[in-house]
């Protein structure tokens, strides 16, 4: 990995697992000294070469890396038809809907479960919102003989029931939580519950770039591999950088793992996409950074969905995995300091990016990245024709046929 | 500087209730209550009611939406109180009503710190020590991030450290540093009203602890019965009892959720008979 340079975006976080004022370790003391051992475990692997050597090993043969940089050329062609001469950007599509399993979470799993066998641990918590996580996180646990226990909102347990089966037949336990509105936050706090009580024997496996310090940090550098190849790739077929990266946002790891390796190239821009839901002036959206303010949950300080005074909200979004009333603490930096722009998509504005990409490309796109697509169709007619803007496909939207057909009013 | 620290003349309430407690040779009783449960009146005549019942200290949960620490017991006192209008401001409006009539209580104020944040933590400390609160437990605070509660100390209000079964001697000073009035010794790995403390464990944790301070020592966690309060505030210098007593005010709910006429008595029974308890008597 290249050292970041002194004056480098890319030095975060502090020793106390800050970007600037976000991130932190907000936790109960019970879990201090946890997680104190887990940064420790993690800084002695990320140094081990075997140990990196191990999860390259895993990426390659048995995730399938490295995920393909797609041009979409008939994508790129109907985003011209619209556009004025001379416009509408080269569109291609980093395809981590293709990794074993069908996300991107699969990266950051299989780097979190070489250490926690490295620290000795048997079973594992993950907490999971459209399913990805939780079927990433038993499948490693399937390959390495460990227990595995996802806690899943009872609402997405629903909308997500072929997740929820594939778990199941991979030996994970899933565990319905019905608190709160039963959505992704209140999974994270079900799993947070667990660890306190099982700390022992126990690593909890977090999905996305949240969460208290280390794993804000440790989930980004294991979804970089998603960004360097990125690069490679794009210079390879264009002999330069891109003009854009454009990727949806719920906690933010597949955006921070395609981002971060840009992060120092000032002319690339970056766009984290939130979800709009009904609409961001509307009470029913997941826009964290559009529309909350900074407070503190699951052990971090970032951008929250809350009331004025200082209760934390339910998100809404379509899409189950968007669902979250949090991002990570590094976006929020990224969005104060101006370097990332964050913007929205409605539920609807996702349900036709997934329909088109679905006729276009022959890809049918998770609902998550369906959001980022949708900024990819507003932004690209906008763009020059010799400009290229990169999507993070961050997923596969086979888990998400029963909820759009039901959109449609299709039934299966 | 915590009162006690600043002018040993004047303790803060905290420091002379443990050293009463101390002359007549007996623990601290500290019951706890959520502030809103099931709504301002009665959690109010709850509080009230509570010196009188035997209560030495006072616990004042403040209600949030996300309490990562509590078990189903307390998190459905949060939702019920939440219901109920409860905040961050109706709690220390809460403990300015209860100190009309009562200057001699300590008072805790235990939460979350969102909605700490979001009051915005200089103000909260002004207006908590103005309302006649002593000290905070802020369970998302470790001591790691404890500099966002700065105000707080300057206000005087005592900062409560947890310590957990998982704090090993080598991480202790670091959490006892800082802390004032007294420690709240965690007694199980685990969240609220899941557990009980075993009572060998704390036999052996409580002297490791004093080893490390001079303050007076709590348990709370898994604390439910009246004799494992009397062993806990022997082993110790207080018992903090938080879900048995929120059991007894749920289970006298009626079927909307609503207080019955009988639901503070019964709570304040319970005080009564953990407190006779601890008292020996
Ligand atoms: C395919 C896919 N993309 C994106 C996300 C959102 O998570 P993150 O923002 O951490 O990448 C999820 C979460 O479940 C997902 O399954």
């Amino acid at each position: 990995m290249n050292q970041p340079l002194t004056n480098s975006l890319r030095q975060g976080p502090d020793a106390r697992g800050r970007f600037g004022q976000f991130g932190g370790r907000y936790v109960a003391e019970t879990l201090m000294p946890l997680l104190l051992e887990v940064e420790q475990a993690y800084e002695s692997a990320k140094n081990d070469a075997a140990f990196m050597a191990e999860w390259r090993w895993l990426l390659k043969d048995y995730v399938g890396r490295p995920s393909p940089l797609w041009y979409c050329s008939r994508l790129t062609e109907h985003l011209r038809e619209g556009a004025g001469p001379g416009m509408g950007a080269k569109v291609y599509f980093k395809r981590e809907e293709l990794n074993h399993t069908g996300a991107h979470k699969i990266n950051a799993v299989l780097g979190q479960i070489l250490l926690a066998k490295r620290m000795g641990r048997k079973r594992i918590l993950a907490e999971t919102g459209a399913g990805q996580h939780g079927v990433a996180t038993a499948t490693a646990c399937a390959l390495f003989g460990l227990q595995c226990v996802v806690y899943m909102g009872a609402t997405d347990v629903e909308r997500q029931a072929p997740n929820v089966f594939r778990m199941k037949l991979m030996g994970a336990e899933v565990v319905p939580v019905t608190s709160g509105a039963g959505t992704l936050k209140d999974a994270m706090n079900e799993a947070l519950r667990d660890w306190v009580a099982n700390v022992h024997d126990t690593y909890y496996c977090i999905g996305t770039v949240a969460g208290p310090h280390p794993y804000p940090q440790m989930v980004r550098d294991f979804q970089c591999v998603v960004g360097e190849e990125t690069r490679e790739q794009i210079l390879e077929l264009e002999g330069r950088l891109p003009d854009a990266l454009v990727c949806a946002v719920g906690g933010g790891s597949s955006a921070m793992g395609l981002f971060h390796p840009f992060l120092d190239d000032k002319d690339v821009a970056l766009w984290g996409v939130e979800a709009a839901g009904r609409g961001m002036d509307t009470p029913e959206h997941a826009a964290s950074l559009n529309r909350g303010r900074p407070g503190v949950l699951h052990g971090n300080l970032t951008y929250l969905l809350q009331d004025r005074h200082g209760q934390i909200q339910e998100a809404h979004s379509i899409s189950a995995g968007l669902d979250y009333p949090g991002i990570g603490p590094e976006h929020s930096w990224l969005h104060e300091t101006g370097r990332a722009t964050y913007v929205g998509a409605t539920d609807t504005e996702a349900l036709e990016a997934f329909q088109l990409c679905s006729k276009l490309e022959g890809i049918i796109p998770a609902l998550e990245s369906s959001h980022g697509l949708a900024q990819v169709m507003k932004m690209a007619p906008t763009m020059r024709e010799d400009q290229t803007i990169i999507l993070n496909l961050s997923g596969r939207g086979d888990k998400d046929i029963f909820t759009v057909a039901k959109h449609l009013g299709v039934e299966l | 500087m915590s009162q006690n620290q600043a002018d040993p003349q004047q303790k803060g309430r905290i420091a002379a209730r443990f050293a009463q407690l101390k002359q007549e040779g007996r623990g601290a009783l500290m019951p706890f209550l959520e502030a809103y449960d099931p709504d301002p009146a009665t959690s109010l005549a709850i509080l009230r009611g509570m010196p009188g019942a035997g209560a030495d200290l006072i616990e004042v949960g403040v209600p949030f939406s996300d309490p990562m620490a509590d078990g189903p017991t307390v998190q459905l006192a949060g939702q019920r109180a939440l219901k109920a209008g409860g905040t961050l401001a109706g709690a220390l409006a809460m403990v300015r009503d209860f100190r009309k009539d009562d200057g001699d209580t300590p008072v805790i104020l235990m939460g979350y710190f969102n909605p700490i944040m979001s009051y915005g933590v200089e103000r909260f400390a002004v207006d908590a020590a103005a309302s006649g609160v002593d000290g905070l437990i802020v369970v998302d605070v470790p001591p790691e991030e404890a500099d966002v509660l700065e105000p707080a100390v300057a206000q005087g209000l005592d900062i409560i450290r947890l310590v957990a079964p998982t704090t090993d001697d080598a991480r202790l000073p670091k959490v006892l540093n800082g802390g004032s009035g007294f420690i709240y010794y965690v007694a199980i790995a685990g969240i609220t009203g899941t557990r009980s403390a075993d009572a060998g464990a704390l036999v052996e944790a409580i002297p490791r602890l004093r080893k490390f301070t001079d303050l007076p020592i709590a348990i709370g966690f898994g604390v439910r019965t009246p004799q494992q309060a009397a062993e806990a505030a022997k082993v110790a210098d207080g018992a903090v009892v938080a879900s048995a007593l929120i059991e007894t005010l749920a289970k006298s709910l009626d079927e909307n959720g609503r207080a019955r006429p009988n639901t503070v008595r019964l709570v304040l029974d319970q005080v009564r008979e953990l407190s006779h308890a601890v008292r020996g008597n």
